[in-house]
Order: structure tokens, then sequence, then C-alpha cells
């Protein structure tokens, strides 16, 4: 195909794609850089017999003259980025200094709100995605077991929680662990214990959120694994029994290493998404014992009077850095094959 | 001979199947119950004497008369104007999905007969651009569009819906040009065609299969955003998925989480039915990129 005519073709993805994904990731540089102007403040004295009183009011000509002047702000280079929100250096040396024990040394870090936000998002990334690649392969091998009839419909029900939007299907097993729900109630009833609450302790609020990550997205490892299984040859497994090999054997030895590239592509997508877990914080209103890295820049951004920008844009960058380690595996394989294909 | 070995029940079969059984009720469990609960009143759906109150409707019929009410869908489809939500969605999704398809099959189908070097990096720049968190996007958005005035109006999150979709749409329409064979454009470039009358009298007829897949994919993603909508959106353009999570704060303190439920129940039946007729398209997307890649 022509240049031109590539160029033509593939201009308006493209553009869209520069103008809104690509610009935006160096704009979020730059803002974290910046810090908002401070008010520009007058001190006036009124005296009177009484004596003298200062008064402090904002002039706000001089503010907006200087927002005008500079929009994006003071310029504050990385100081965003080491500030108690974010890495807090200066903070965590004092706590180093002052900790007799590592313990409470950890204990005083997860206090400060990136770190809280970086060990629920990493957790969840590092537990949900085994998981659902197991159990997703286990259900797999199970349907695959299944009488033809009945797969269509098991399928069908399979991928409702997939596609069903994150924050409605949070919420859906939100209302359900809820302390009058129907699971909640019931498992007050089993341990005998009216004040057993889900939302109230920080460990099971993870444990929640967890298994609500893995019900979203095991429907699409199991998926995934089902069509594989289907390209298996058959073949070799004939081969297999003839020379005596189990069930089992045939599974381990014959059908596993046949999905192991889908396992990686499983992983990788899996990976993506689940860092960036943010809905079911919200439906779940789990802010107060979990919060993730979307979490942290959706805050930053809605819940003061002012958005802070910088600090956003500080986390962001945090997050972009965070993601690039996380594909960098992959990067550098699609790399290689791609140079080996290109000498042959 | 294989038939019977295949329907013999042997233990593996057996555990097999209560396994698929097991996830199954998890899998559906959720949803039977808050369909069926919606035409509750709270206090049954939120029932902590007894679950059996859901089932039956005890409180339900002795508030309103009968074991089934559609007060919840009354009060957020009307009281609380959830209706607008429902339009909003409607056009955003519409608009999200059309252009997302015109730019995706033309970038597509250019990446997939291009043999230059350049076809590669633009395709994994596509992956790192799909790695991104929505919220990292957005939080650069919001001072420009502030600046420029267009914050809160529905062309510019349909914009950036298409942007965002956009590599996810070019990645797999791409793999599904690259599975029509080039002869086929070829030889219509041959008998005097130029690249665009080939594309649109020899691609276009039969490429509907991999352009309905992927509608339905950037379909899902315009109509499940919370991220996008959630921040871009003033209050009276808002969607429905961002409609339900303020209601979350507004309507729960009034003692009317039943308003929740119904549009939770509302929005999730679309999704039903997309499932129930586009099951296959559904499943081969899903799996699309993988048994090739």
């Amino acid at each position: 195909m022509k240049h031109s005519t590539f160029l033509l073709f593939t201009l308006p993805s493209l553009s869209v794609m520069f103008l809104f994904i690509a610009i935006p990731i160096v704009s979020v540089f730059i803002q974290s850089l910046h810090i908002e102007h401070k008010q520009v403040i007058i001190v006036s004295e009124n005296c009177d017999p009484f004596g003298c009183e200062t008064t402090t009011s904002v002039d706000t000509e001089a503010s907006a003259k200087l927002k005008e002047k500079a929009p994006l702000g003071k310029f504050n280079g990385f100081k965003t980025y080491s500030n108690r929100m974010h890495f807090a250096f200066d903070e965590i040396g004092e706590a180093w200094n002052s900790s007799d024990s590592f313990i409470v040394f950890v204990k005083k870090i997860y206090n400060y709100p990136l770190y809280r936000a970086l060990s629920f998002t990493l957790t969840y990334t590092f537990v949900v995605t085994p998981f659902v690649l197991f159990l997703g392969f286990l259900v797999a091998l199970g349907v695959n077991n299944l009488p033809k009839l009945l797969k269509g419909p098991t399928i069908f029900a399979s991928l409702l929680p997939m596609i069903v939007t994150p924050l409605v299907g949070s919420l859906i097993l939100f209302w359900m662990v809820d302390g009058d729900g129907v699971i909640g109630a019931t498992l007050q009833k089993l341990f005998n214990d009216n004040s057993l609450s889900l939302k109230a302790s920080p460990v099971l609020t993870w444990v929640m959120l967890m298994v609500y990550g893995i019900w979203h997205l095991m429907p699409f490892s199991f998926i995934v694994f089902y069509a594989g299984l289907q390209t298996v040859p058959h073949e070799t497994i004939e081969a297999a029994t003839i020379d005596g090999a189990s069930k089992f054997q045939r599974t381990r030895h014959v059908v596993i290493p046949h999905l192991m590239p889908l396992a990686i592509f499983i992983t990788l997508i899996l990976l993506m998404d689940n860092f960036r877990v943010f809905e079911p914080i919200i439906s779940f209103r789990a802010e107060a014992h979990a919060t993730s890295i979307s979490w942290l820049i959706w805050n930053h951004l809605r819940e003061s009077a002012y958005p802070l920008y910088n600090a956003a844009g500080a986390t962001s960058m945090i997050t972009i850095f965070c993601v690039g380690i996380l594909l960098l595996p992959v990067l550098i394989r699609t790399w290689r094959d791609f140079n080996e294909k290109n000498k042959g | 001979m294989n038939t019977k070995i295949e329907n013999k029940l042997t233990p593996v079969r057996i555990i097999a199947f209560v396994f698929v059984a097991l996830w199954l009720i998890v899998a559906m469990f959720p949803f039977i119950w808050t369909l069926w609960g919606s035409f509750k009143v709270q206090a049954d759906f939120f029932s902590k004497a007894d679950w059996a109150n859901a089932i039956f409707g005890f409180h339900t019929e002795k508030q309103t008369g009968n074991f089934f009410t559609i007060d919840g869908y009354y009060g957020s489809w009307i009281e609380e104007e959830f209706w607008r939500a429902v339009i909003n969605t409607s056009i955003v999704v519409f608009f999200t999905v059309l252009i997302s398809l015109t730019f995706g099959t033309l970038g597509g189908y250019a990446l997939a007969r291009s043999t230059y070097r350049y076809a590669f990096w633009i395709l994994m720049a596509g992956l790192i651009f799909r790695a991104m968190p929505h919220m990292t996007l957005v939080s650069g958005y919001l001072q420009p569009f502030f600046a420029w005035n267009v914050w809160g109006i529905l062309p510019t999150t349909i914009i950036v819906l298409v942007a965002i979709n956009q590599p996810f749409t070019l990645w797999m329409l791409h793999s599904f040009f690259l599975n029509i064979p080039k002869d086929l454009d070829e030889s219509a470039m041959c008998d005097g065609c130029n690249r665009f009358q080939a594309f649109r009298y020899v691609i276009i007829p039969i490429m509907w299969p991999g352009v309905i897949t992927t509608g339905l994919f950037s379909f899902l993603l315009a109509y499940n955003d919370f991220t996008v909508t959630s921040m871009l959106l003033s209050d009276e353009n808002e969607t429905m998925i961002p409609a339900i999570a303020s209601f979350l704060g507004t309507v729960q303190e009034e003692g009317k989480v039943m308003y929740a439920v119904a549009a939770v129940v509302s929005a999730t039946a679309p999704l039903f039915f997309l499932v129930m007729f586009f099951q296959r398209q559904i499943v081969s997307g899903l799996t699309a990129g993988a048994v090739k890649g």
C-alpha cells in the first residue's frame, strides 16, 4: 500500500488517538510540574480608638491577573511527586528513624495515600489474576465435558458477570452482602453475631473486592480457554491415550502446553484491566479500607472544592510508569518476535 | 463407539458437572435475586429477619396490597427522571459505536494491508494506549476542556470515548481484515480499481461479520463506561451509569434504595438481551485476538 493511501485511510483514527490519548499524557505530565497559584492576600491594618486589628482579604483582581499570565500555575518541579500525597520522602525518612521495628515502619508508611492505594492495587492485581486464570481453566474443562445440549445455556449464563457494567455488577453484590441483604444476614445468623459486617473490617473489605474481581473476570478466561480447548489436536490426545496416559496426565502434558500461549494473552489482558480497578471501590464504598490508584486520581479531581490538578497529574504519571513496568516483558517479547520475523 | 465413551458417567465427569453447576449458581444467582427483588419493597429486599420475605413479598403485600410492585421503577424512571439518562446513554452509545467503527474499519484495513514497518509501530502504540488506565487520561482532559468551554456536553464525551475505544477497535479489525485474502482487493485493483474503489466494492460487502463483532465491544465500552462519563458530563447530560452512582448519594439517605435497585435492573436488561442474541459474536470476538496472537 502506498504511503499516501495509508495515511488517508488511517488519518481519522490516528488523529483521534493522538489528540485524546497521546497529548493528554503529555499535558498530564506538564500539569504535574505546576502548582496552583496562591491567592493574592492583602493585609490591612485598621486602627480605631480601641486598638489595631489586622484583617486579611483576597485580592481577586490580582489573583485573576496572575492566573491569566500563567494559566498552568506556578512551576513547582518534581516537588508534587515528593510531597506527602505521593512518595512522601521526608516523612518516610522520619518514620524510618523513629520506628523501632519494621512492622511499625510499614504501618506508618501505609498511612500515606499513595502507598495505601499502591498496596491495594498491586495486591488486587496479583491475587485476582491467578485465581481468574485457574478457575476459568477449571470451568472450561468442566463445560467441555458437558453434553452438547447444555453447553449453549452454560456459556450464556457465564457471560453475564463479565458483560454487566462493573459499577452495576458490584452494586448488585454489595446489596447482597449488606447487613440486611441475603448473604450478609445469612452470615450473621450462621456465626450468631449480629454486628458482623463485611464492610466494617478492612480484611473482609479487601476479600470482598477481590471476590467481586474474580466473579467479574472469570468468564473472560473461561471463554478463551474453552475456545482453545476446541483446537487441541485429537490425534495427540488419542496417541497419549494409547500410550496409557490417564485423563489427568493427558490434561497435564498435552492440553496445558497447548493452551500456554492463550494463558499468556489472558494474563496480559487481566493485568491491564485489574490495574485500573476503580468502580467496585465506589459501589462498595470501600474507600475507608481500600483505595486504588485510579480512585486516588478521581479523589484528587473530585472530592476537594478545587480540583488538585497537580496531584492528579503526578499520580497519573506514577500510574503510567507502573503500567509501563507491567507491560515491559510483553513489549520486549513482541519486539524480538518482530525482529526475528524480519530477519527470516 | 466414540459416543458411548463420551456418554459414560465417570467420577471425573460428575465432579466436572457439580463444579460447573456451582459456577452457574454463583454467576446467575445475584442477577435473578436482584431482578425478583426489584419488584418488592425495601423491607423485603433487605430483610434481616427472613430472606424468604424477599421471595414471597410479605411486607410488599402489607404495604401495597399486592406481593408485586413497580413502585421502584416508577420512582426512578418518573420521579428521579432516569429516562433522561436513558436518552443520553442512547445518544452517546449510538454515535460512539458509529464513529468508532467508521474510523476503525478504515484504519484497520490499511494496517492489515500495509507491509511497512510503521504499521507495526502503530499497532504497538495502540497496545500501550489500550493499557492506559482511563482515569489518567481523564485527568488530562479537564483543564483544557474547561478552558475551551466544551466540558459537560455530549459531543465531547462521544469523541473521547471514540478515542479511548480506537486502540481496541483497530487491533480487532486489523486481525479481522488479515483473514480476508489479499487477492480479493488486489485482483480488483488489477481490473482498474484504485484502492478506495477496491475497498468500497470488494471489501465493504464482505466485512460485516467482523464489523458487527467489533461493534458489540464498542457498544459495551461506551455503555459500561463510568470513568469518562462521570467526570466529563454535567448533571443534566448525565448518562445511566453515573446517574445510578449519584442515586446512591442522594437516594439512599431518603430510604429509597429500591429506586436504585430498579435503575440497576433497568440498566442491566439491555445487556441481558445483547448476550442472548449475540452470544456467538461475543464469544468469537473474545477469542479472535487470543487464538491468533
